[in-house]
């Protein structure tokens, strides 16, 4: 259990994905100008993160790993290579899955998350949480506690800038670093802050 | 976008409309592997790559592909590059490939790639999109050299792993500054070169949400 709760915590503020590993910067740097926008697409991110990172776990550790073939007869069969292609798919069906089930059962749900959905496909965390995932060689429980906590990580880090920069519009900032800039420098700002926190674990 | 030439389309991308200072487009895994010059050199070399060939292969295809399933198709098209680039560096550049670790894998997901794909490359043809592709791959290289060249000669005092600055701990007079080698000096090293990159061609200039007004009462003074 302490293992687990060390790994969250590892995988929210040590590791935050955002901060750390700067993944999914685009939709970070664009959809964080209003904090509901940011909380909408947190939220999204939690839910795909912890469903994906999961099933690509299994995929990986069932089917593509050196050997995992073994229950078909083939022991030596290595298809790791087909991986990133995988992972990439599994994302995308997931997404559209999501995006389905939400629209038939939780339409309020699927209002409020749906424009972001189609987003998350090409959000890199995503894709840096299954391959951190394979490269760390994280079990099936670990897995599914490393995909909450990177996207519990990201949601914190999208809605406190977004928080940011709704009072940073009415600040005077030089003409030049208007915009793209200034979020950039306030980035890096958060992103020191969030450094206090290496060295932390259970 | 028939008048476009091949020169502009080469060219334009690097200072005039940058991937990452204009169209915030690819930062996502560009700032990671920024700490060392060789590093990021193998990085820009795969990008360029794969967003040149994966740009000539959608635009060849592109009057065959149904609308709806297009992001599909790119998607593949672009993963099975990125294998190709996988495999190769793995096989020949096992040290560099360790050290980029996932961030290979994630150009899949570098909106550069995308973007250009689906922006560029379903309107214009093959010729045109393969320089358009090596354009957005320079300029994206152009960002990533300019701030590895500051990280790693102010954060270890060498260029390409070859010692300029002799630091104190090997016996020199430099006293690296750390903090370059940690995450956080990234996004102020483009957050500043775009503030150049603005001063020198004002029109990329954003205009602001809001503009301060005058006094308008005289203050109690």
């Amino acid at each position: 259990m302490e293992h687990y709760i060390s790994l969250l915590l590892k995988a929210v503020f040590v590791e935050n994905m955002a901060l750390a590993f700067f993944l999914g910067m685009c939709t970070f740097l664009a959809i964080s100008k209003k904090i509901e926008a940011a909380i909408g697409l947190g939220i999204a991110v939690v839910v795909v993160l912890t469903l994906t990172v999961p099933v690509n776990n299994l995929i990986y550790n069932n089917i593509l790993r050196e050997g995992a073939l073994d229950w078909a007869g083939l022991p030596n069969t290595d298809l790791s290579f087909l991986g990133l292609i995988t992972y990439i798919g599994v994302i995308a069906a997931i997404v559209q899955i999501m995006e389905m089930v939400l629209d038939k059962y939780i339409p309020a749900l699927y209002s409020a998350l749906g424009v972001f959905l189609p987003l998350i496909t090409v959000n890199c965390a995503i894709m840096g949480a299954a391959l951190f995932m394979v490269e760390r060689d994280y079990t099936f429980g670990e897995s599914v506690v490393y995909g909450f906590g990177a996207g519990l990580g990201w949601a914190l880090a999208i809605v406190a800038l977004a928080g940011i920069r709704e009072k940073l519009k009415y600040s005077d900032v030089p003409e030049g670093l208007r915009g793209l800039g200034i979020t950039f420098v306030t980035v890096g700002l958060m992103s020191l802050g969030f450094m206090s926190f290496s060295g932390i674990s259970l | 976008m028939s008048d476009v030439t091949a020169k502009q389309v080469l060219f334009e991308p690097i200072f005039s409309n940058n991937p990452i200072g204009l169209q915030i487009l690819g930062i996502c895994s560009a700032l990671a592997v920024t700490t060392s010059l060789n590093v990021t050199i193998v990085m820009c070399l795969s990008v360029i790559a794969v967003t040149a060939f994966s740009n000539l292969a959608v635009s060849l295809v592109r009057t065959q592909i149904p609308g709806s399933i297009r992001i599909i198709v790119q998607m593949t098209i672009i993963a099975s590059l990125v294998i190709v680039v996988d495999q190769i560096l793995k096989a020949y550049a096992y040290e560099i490939s360790k050290q980029l670790s996932v961030f290979v894998g994630l150009i899949i997901t570098n909106c550069i790639v995308m973007g250009r794909a689906e922006g560029f490359a379903m309107k214009n043809g093959p010729w045109l999109s393969f320089l358009d592709g090596i354009g957005n791959g320079l300029g994206y290289s152009v960002m990533l050299l300019f701030v590895a060249f500051f990280r790693e000669l102010l954060g270890a005092g060498s260029l390409f792993g070859v010692t300029l600055l002799p630091t104190v701990n090997e016996g020199g007079w430099y006293i690296p500054n750390g903090l370059l080698l940690l995450p956080p000096s990234a996004f102020f090293i483009i957050g500043l070169a775009i503030w150049g990159l603005r001063v020198w061609k004002p029109e990329q200039v954003e205009e602001p949400d809001y503009k301060m007004s005058r006094h308008k009462t005289k203050e109690a003074f």
